[in-house]
């Protein structure tokens, strides 16, 4: 080795080894979502005020993050020291005792800004186990210019006969417009989530206080038969294999009259640089059925919780506070724009006169996220609690094989009927080897 | 192939093959297109090839995003890795499983393969819990042995059908001369071995950088190869084709060039010396 | 001629090999024996204690099981189906005299080198999406309707992907040893004036036999664990179309978390691997002899 060379890789293992002492290392495992990206190129912010705490970030596609997150937490792992979770699991996670509760937020986190619905589906009695990065409920989006062309109004609390009924007249196949786009790709948290929402809206509910499966009932197959209709006669073509994604790119390109989906879509639908149709987006809420109090129930929030497995507790915790704080909506707000202020989360942001002024789907943001009621999904008495989604952790496993029936008669495959029919089979089994009623 | 043939019939078939060959390759070429595009060209209709704007602003927002140094330099470890260690394993075996083969010799080879026969997906938790008793979670070590266990039937049975063609003979005719173990293995078994190894090696090179499951699932951050990095490019919401496609040719560079360059050895490898 | 220490010395050799195997072999499987027969669910820490054959009896009463068995067979087949066929015929294109061999080589190789996942994506995103997708558009400016690849047709399009990505290895394959292939035997057959047709089927088929042996081997193995392209553009539906053994054992696993039920589920993948392993090794064994 020629002394050049020593010394060269002298200076190497000093350089990675200019590390403050005492240092640690936080391990991040997050969704490759915008606004968590964002975070990641915004968290030299926390690193320049926590100099001894230092960043290793792991970013994954969302299904392949809760394979690799839900192993780990679930064998005590240990390979991350905070995890990107949704409301899903936190309140399952936090009963297993495999989240720590953040008890040692700093005073200015303001506990009690967060929005009412998140904070209640993120605690466990009483004591918070996650905290809200940004929040969703569903409401519907359509195109003002082609629902004014169909002469059909949806006002703000529109019901799914007039929805339909929109999507029928501003079908217009020659142009490319389909009536209505619809989550048709099957998983628990893609179809079924409309689909749960859209039952729940109808009067449906998942299980009744004995934990038998529903989908027997009418009001299943009322929703079910709605829902194949729209999409099969209205939808665009694939529309079985549509996800949130592929509905946006349509919509980004005017290829979509009505679009019933995540909240957080509005500001990607009325952003002038992805989106075609930016100026010509109106908001509705959630539709439901005439003499049905339910608005559906739609409630998703992406948190950074603790695992209990974690080595370095306390700088997990500074860092969920830091990220989950309004000074880091206030430093996207100044990086970025108020635009891309995480949503969903806290009601000052929804006070915040800038923010409402370029959000226009703010105010129907709030009202949609504020009537969700995650302790009472549907009109009927259920044993579970959620929305979108059941409560408990076998829904994961049902809502998916539950959800390719419904894909396959949203494809035209198989009846709505004989979708309902697999779908109750599939649950009553799936629900009798799991053990319930427990 | 020493036949004469018309120049037109050589210009047909030629168009004819490299219009099929255009036809695979293509799916790559359009990848390595759209790398270069916005977002917007690359879902513009009708679709454009050559006539975008030319960008690298893709590649430049994958490199803020992830570490691809980082995970190119573990792709290389595990990848070389396991294959060297597999071939000192394997090596020994094949040698004597084709010069001093045994009445079961090819049950024990057939038996090597169907190990290979397991669903990995049925046995990942359990791999999973014994790795963290071990504390091999995200740890190099730990993916290059799981990885040199899937492929290691592949190399003993390659290496064998090689060593297998080495006339027994020969060995017999050194050893006559009197010839010391060292010099044997030196003059004489080494320049028939070696292309053989190569090509081994070279496959399995491949098969390494490539495998996704047991890679994705052992690996956090530490010892995460490109199989990881390219999990973080599929997006659930907003525009993603032009990313998808910079990060999957950056993926997928490393081997292509080295395949590309290695063609031969590459061929010979492929063809598992039992072919002639 | 082998002496006893040669003997053992060989023992000696091979032993390394077939110890790790075994190993990798044993250790799993007794696991997953021993988990097949168990409550466990990682989920559900309350799910304990001795099974029975609960986990055996769900997973084979499956609603997907007799569809996925099925379609595991069909996917084997059709890829080996393709790529056989494919390769011979591409094989014999390549082996013609043509300008620039080495390039179309190369060409052709590439997508053996490929990522499955990374392929998967692609083909899915960029090709076969029924919106943004070339196939989509090439269709539409034909006039026709674009096909919804995916959901129309699930099974075979995932029986095209991974063709595409094993079709290389079969041409390279079957390309090696055509040219190994006597060229003044087929000259001659050429003089006695035999078809091609009849050359193709009395000396090129028979000469290839070894080496398409070799690709149904290898590539049966690896077909057999098809699974990251299903998961990456299926999900194995819709319905159960698209999803193989693997896959279902895969939502057991790491869907529903289920390890028991996915232990009985690759305990019975073992099983029906090692039948289909059975009658392919005797039938290959006897041809590479």
């Amino acid at each position: 080795m020629t002394y050049k060379m020593r010394a060269l890789m002298g200076a190497c293992a000093v350089s990675a080894l200019a590390v403050p002492v005492g240092a640690e290392t936080l391990t991040i495992a997050t969704v490759n979502n915008g606004d968590m990206i964002r975070m990641q190129k915004l968290a030299s912010d926390f690193t320049t005020k926590n100099p001894d705490i230092q960043l290793e970030w792991v970013t994954l596609e969302e299904n392949i993050l809760r394979q690799r997150v839900t192993t780990d937490i679930a064998t005590k792992g240990g390979q991350y020291d905070v995890v990107t979770v949704g409301n899903y699991e936190v309140p399952i996670w936090a009963r297993q005792n495999w989240l720590r509760p953040l008890d040692a937020l700093p005073a200015d986190y303001d506990t009690d800004d967060l929005l009412p619905a998140v904070r209640a589906a993120l605690s466990v009695d009483g004591k918070l186990y996650a905290a809200p990065f940004y929040g969703e409920s569903a409401m519907v989006m359509y195109r003002t210019d082609l629902a004014e062309k169909a002469g059909v109004t949806l006002g703000d609390s529109p019901t799914w006969a007039q929805v339909l009924d929109a999507a029928e007249k501003m079908t217009d196949r020659d142009a490319g417009i389909s009536g209505i786009c619809l989550r048709g790709k099957a998983g628990w948290g893609e179809n079924m989530a409309l689909l749960t929402a859209m039952a729940n809206s109808y009067g449906a509910s998942w299980f009744d206080a004995e934990w038998k499966p529903q989908f027997d009932q009418p009001e299943w197959k009322e929703a079910a038969t709605d829902y194949v209709n729209a999409i099969t006669r209205f939808g665009p073509p694939g529309a079985s294999s549509n996800g949130f994604n592929e509905n946006l790119a349509l919509f980004q390109q005017g290829k979509c009259g009505i679009w019933i989906d995540a909240t957080v879509a509005a500001s990607f639908v009325t952003d002038p640089g992805e989106s075609t149709v930016a100026d010509k987006v109106g908001f509705a809420q959630f539709p439901n059925k005439e003499g049905v109090d339910n608005h559906g129930n739609w409630l998703w929030s992406w948190n950074l919780g603790i695992p209990a497995s974690t080595d370095a507790p306390e700088a997990a915790e500074k860092f969920v506070a830091w990220a989950t704080s309004k000074d880091y909506t206030n430093l996207v707000a100044t990086e970025e724009g108020w635009r891309a202020a995480p949503p969903g989360t806290r009601t000052s942001l929804y006070e915040n006169a800038d923010y409402k002024a370029e959000a226009p789907f703010a105010d129907m943001t709030l009202m949609s996220m504020n009537a969700a009621t995650p302790d009472k999904p549907s009109v009927k008495d259920t044993p579970y609690t959620g929305g979108q989604f059941v409560a408990i952790p076998e829904f994961q496993a049902i809502g998916t094989a539950v959800g390719q029936q419904f894909s396959a008669a949203a494809a035209g495959q198989v009846s709505p009927d004989q979708a309902l029919t697999q779908a109750q089979a599939l649950a009553t089994r799936e629900m009798a080897k799991a053990g319930y009623p427990k | 192939m020493a036949r004469k043939v018309s120049t037109t019939r050589k210009a047909v078939m030629t168009a004819l093959a490299w219009g099929i060959a255009i036809v695979i390759f293509f799916p790559i070429l359009w990848t390595i297109l759209t790398s270069f595009k916005t977002e917007a060209d690359a879902i513009a209709s009708p679709p454009r090839f050559l006539d975008f704007d030319w960008t690298l602003q893709s590649y430049a927002e994958v490199q803020s995003r992830s570490n691809y140094f980082s995970h190119f330099l573990n792709s290389v470890i595990i990848a070389l890795g396991s294959t060297a260690v597999g071939l000192l394993v394997a090596i020994p075996a094949a040698w004597s499983m084709a010069f001093q083969p045994a009445r079961r010799t090819r049950d024990v080879l057939m038996w090597m393969l169907s190990t290979k026969m397991m669903p990995a997906v049925g046995v990942l938790i359990p791999i999973y819990i014994l790795f963290q008793r071990f504390g091999l979670l995200d740890s190099r070590v730990g993916v290059l042995v799981v990885l040199m266990l899937i492929n290691l039937p592949i190399i003993v049975w390659m290496l064998y059908t090689y060593f297998r063609e080495i006339p027994a003979e020969i060995l017999e005719a050194a050893r006559m001369d009197g010839a010391r173990l060292w010099d044997e293995i030196r003059h004489v078994l080494a320049p028939m071995a070696v292309p053989g190894i190569a090509s081994t090696a070279l496959l399995n090179v491949i098969l390494a950088w490539n495998e996704a499951f047991w890679t994705l699932n052992l690996t956090t951050a530490n010892a995460a190869p490109l199989t990881t990095f390219i999990a973080g490019y599929s997006s659930p919401e907003g525009l993603f084709y032009a990313k998808l496609s910079a990060a999957s040719t950056m993926a997928i560079a490393p081997i292509l060039i080295l395949g590309w360059f290695s063609q031969k050895q590459l061929v010979r490898g492929l063809t598992f010396g039992a072919v002639k | 001629m082998a002496t006893q220490h040669q003997r053992s010395l060989a023992r000696l050799m091979v032993a390394p090999s077939v110890i790790l195997l075994f190993a990798w072999m044993i250790v799993p499987l007794a696991m997953t024996l021993w988990f097949s027969f168990q409550r466990y669910n990682l989920l559900d820490p309350t799910q304990t204690g001795f099974a029975g054959f609960i986990n055996y009896t769900y997973f084979l009463g499956d609603p997907g099981f007799w569809t996925a068995l099925w379609n595991t067979l069909l996917l084997v087949g059709g890829v080996l189906a393709v790529t056989v066929a494919g390769g011979i015929a591409l094989a014999l294109l390549i082996d013609q005299p043509i300008w620039g061999q080495g390039v179309v080589r190369i060409l052709v190789i590439a997508p053996f080198l490929v990522m499955p996942t990374v392929s998967a994506l692609v083909w899915k995103n960029m090709l076969m999406n029924p919106t943004n997708g070339l196939f989509a558009y090439a269709a539409q400016s034909l006039g026709f309707q674009p096909i919804d690849f995916l959901a129309e047709i699930p099974l075979l399009s995932i029986i095209i992907i991974v063709a595409w990505q094993w079709l290389p290895f079969a041409t390279l394959i079957l390309l090696t040893s055509l040219q190994s292939l006597d060229s003044e035997q087929m000259e001659a057959a050429e003089m006695d004036g035999a078809s091609a047709w009849s050359r193709f089927r009395f000396l090129i088929l028979p000469h290839l036999n070894r080496a398409i042996t070799v690709v149904i081997l290898i590539e049966t193995i690896f077909l057999l664990n098809v699974f990251a392209e299903i998961l990456v553009t299926t999900n194995g539906g819709p319905g159960y179309e698209s999803t193989n053994l693997t896959y279902l054992v895969y939502s057991l696993a790491l869907l529903q978390f289920d390890v028991g039920g996915a232990s009985a589920g690759g305990i019975v993948a073992v099983i029906l691997a090692n039948i289909v392993a059975l009658f392919l090794m005797r039938g290959i064994g006897k041809a590479l002899d």
